[in-house]
């Protein structure tokens, strides 16, 4: 007997597992998972606590003196007390700030706004959110599918003419740099022939809510936008695509697949596709993480009114609040997609549920 | 759909037994020749590959590495890929119940794929890396079922795949397994299993041994065995274990340098094996039963198949060779069922005065 732990044993008894030990894996996993989530969401929160109150000084007071400067009125009673929760309190001890500061967040009160005294940060996030959902939520799930689906055609057929066309292109297309591309459709699109709008989400002349003449204005500003982002990310899921499929062409399986005399279309979906797109599919998880913080440079070139476009505004004017809700807000939004996405590779992927 | 129909006349009589019955014969496989094409001259991996399956008959092919044995699996199946090449020959496959026969190399793929699984199916090397790995046994065997009956339901289909597992010895209900949670040996097995879902005549099967111990080895063969039996399919079984072949294999051929060298019954090529090489592989390997003798290897490496020797390709290795066999390429030649592509068997070539001992009989 050694002392070390044994490995998962690899060959089983014929029979196998019992049905009971494999799901007792599978969610053994997933609790695990869930449990690093829970850690990393908690220093995240503990992180936001402590630097504030690392800072030499008192942010909270400079915030006070800041905000009576620039609305020049007295701040009222209630907002100091949300101040001093989220940024240090110098009067009381840490353990007492800690738990006025979980009572803060658990009621979603993430402060006021500086800049747009007395507006409570956790509306502003609230109001951006929809916006860049919409946005960056819709062009990545997009820009992946399109180019996981063009990277799967280059890739079962590499050599051809198709591939030797598509893959070099779409490497020198996506290593030109983002905010040229968007300052220069900017330019095109929208100054020289004034197809699209030059900035914003939304026609403001028209009311907010679900109308078509609404719809249809939100869809014309995000158009350009949405146009940009894709073109710059999809050349990057091909490429992974298209060379794990080379790769996944030649195993075995597939090629059994191919004797078996299943269709095609079977053949490069359910054998082919299906296996090469694992990769991916992590790195696409990542990019889902990545949504809620917004494409800063999108927002910012479209002037587009998103978490990124928030951030980059409230990092111009110093609006410390505001960039605290805001990286608060992201790095929980992040942890809590790529849980969903460890999920669903648990579903994908089989081989990952007995392992840790 | 039958795209080809072969004609009596393309049965030409290059040393296989073409005195048996068209009707008894499953594939005939006529001057077969893949090449690799590279940027350079192209590599003849297989070269004017003749032979006959019989229906129901295990013919084993053996060779080293690199004798075009894979090569020879994946143009039987019409599965090979770029840069592979069939450039000369035909495999004409009989349909049991008297269809038109069916030249697999010049079959359009649609035809193929309707022959596929249903008429000719393959084992691969690695049973670990031919499941995918991502989908249950049962779903690998379902869509191969319903591919080729249209009528039959998920349900019926599963259930099929539980019945077939059953009949390697691996329990139904291990359907709704993934193929990581089997063990090597039920890996190989379920691949099998799989292989004969459909019913085929003929199962390719690609050293589908050598990944396993060999006592699972053993239990295999004798399923295979068993199995052939009981449904009738042909087998072509490749392997680099003459040994194993001798006990399994109706009849044997020996791959050299992409060719067949020997063909015959199991017997005849461990009895009386007839090209040096044959002599020399089964001189490498101790007999279970018989008395011990004396174990010698063969001399040498097989050759680069980018620059084959002039003449018979094995001349730069044969201890018996003789004036003419760097430039005379022998053909191979039947004599009673068994075949041999050597000069020292042909009497128009062999030299008059009896060269050194090595020669002689078949020791």
């Amino acid at each position: 007997m050694t002392t070390t732990e044994a490995p998962a044993p690899v060959r089983t008894a014929p029979g196998g597992p019992p049905a009971a030990v494999r799901a007792v894996r599978r969610w053994g996993f997933l609790l695990r998972r869930l449990g690093f989530y829970a850690a990393a969401a908690a220093a995240a929160i503990v992180l936001n606590f402590l630097l504030p109150r690392l800072m030499p000084g008192d942010p909270s007071s400079a915030i006070v003196e800041e905000l009576q400067r620039v609305s020049g009125q007295q701040v009222p009673p209630e907002t100091l007390e949300s101040i001093r929760a989220i940024f240090g309190d110098p009067d009381q001890n840490l353990g007492e700030q800690f738990l006025a500061y979980l009572g803060q967040l658990a009621r979603f009160d993430l402060g006021v706004s500086v800049v747009n005294f007395p507006v409570p940060v956790s509306e502003l996030v609230l109001q951006a959110l929809p916006w860049t959902l919409l946005l960056v939520g819709t062009t990545t799930v997009l820009a992946f599918v399109l180019g996981t689906g063009l990277g799967v055609i280059a890739g079962w057929k590499a050599g051809s003419r198709l591939d030797s066309i598509l893959t070099p292109l779409t490497a020198f297309l996506s290593s030109v740099p983002y905010f040229w591309v968007a300052l220069l459709a900017l330019w095109v699109f929208g100054f020289v022939l004034g197809w699209f709008p030059l900035s914003g989400g939304y026609d403001a002349n028209l009311a907010e809510g679900f109308n078509l003449p609404f719809l249809a204005s939100v869809m014309h500003y995000g158009a350009l936008p949405a146009a940009t982002i894709v073109f710059s990310a999809f050349g990057g899921w091909l490429l992974g695509m298209r060379n794990m499929t080379v790769t996944t062409v030649r195993e075995d399986y597939v090629l059994l697949a191919q004797a078996k005399g299943l269709s095609r279309g079977r053949v490069i979906l359910r054998y082919a596709a299906r296996n090469a797109m694992l990769p991916s599919f992590t790195g696409f998880a990542m990019a889902l993480g990545g949504v809620i913080g917004g494409a800063l440079l999108t927002e910012t070139v479209f002037s587009y009114p998103g978490i990124g476009y928030l951030l980059f505004e409230s990092l111009n004017k110093r609006d410390y609040p505001m960039m605290q809700g805001v990286f608060l807000i992201v790095t929980l939004a992040t942890l809590l997609a790529n849980l969903l996405a460890d999920s669903l590779y648990v579903v994908l992927d089989p081989r990952i549920r007995e392992q840790g | 759909m039958v795209t080809q129909i072969m004609s009596d006349t393309d049965h030409d009589d290059a040393g296989t037994t073409a005195a048996r019955g068209a009707d008894g014969d499953v594939l005939r496989v006529t001057g077969l020749t893949v090449e690799y094409v590279t940027d350079g001259d192209p590599v003849r991996a297989c070269a004017d590959v003749t032979f006959t399956l019989r229906r129901g008959e295990i013919l084993g092919v053996a060779g080293e590495s690199g004798s075009g044995k894979s090569t020879l699996i994946t143009a039987l199946t019409r599965l090979q890929r770029p840069p592979a090449v069939t450039t000369a020959g035909s495999i004409v496959f009989q349909p049991r119940d008297g269809g038109a026969a069916v030249d697999l190399v010049t079959a359009s793929p649609r035809a193929l794929r309707a022959l596929r699984w249903t008429s000719l199916s393959i084992v691969l090397q690695s049973a670990m890396d031919a499941l995918n790995p991502v989908m249950r046994l049962g779903a690998q065997f379902a869509d191969a079922l319903r591919t080729h009956d249209r009528s039959l339901g998920n349900d019926a289909a599963w259930a099929r795949a539980a019945e077939l597992l059953a009949t390697v010895g691996i329990s139904g209900d291990r359907a709704r397994s993934y193929p990581h949670e089997l063990s090597g040996g039920m890996r190989q097995r379920a691949s099998i299993a799989l292989a004969l879902a459909c019913g085929p005549e003929l199962v390719v099967m690609d050293e589908p041994t050598t990944a396993v111990d060999v006592v699972m080895q053993r239990q295999i063969l004798a399923q295979v065995l068993r199995l052939r039996r009981t449904l009738g399919f042909a087998v072509v079984f490749v392997t680099h274990d003459l040994s194993l072949l001798l006990e399994l294999a109706d009849r044997i051929a020996i791959m050299y340098a992409g060719r067949i060298v020997e063909l015959g019954t199991a017997s005849e090529l461990y009895d009386d094996p007839r090209h040096p090489y044959t002599r020399g592989l089964r001189d490498s390997f101790p007999p279970l039963r018989a008395p011990l003798r004396r174990l010698t290897g063969i001399p040498g490496t097989p050759p680069d198949l980018r620059r084959p020797p002039s003449g018979c390709p094995f001349h730069p290795r044969c201890a018996a060779r003789f004036e003419g066999c760097d430039t005379h390429l022998p053909e191979l030649v039947t004599k009673g069922g068994h075949a041999v592509a050597c000069r020292l068997h042909d009497p128009t070539q062999r030299p008059q005065p009896a060269p050194g001992t090595s020669t002689g009989g078949a020791r």
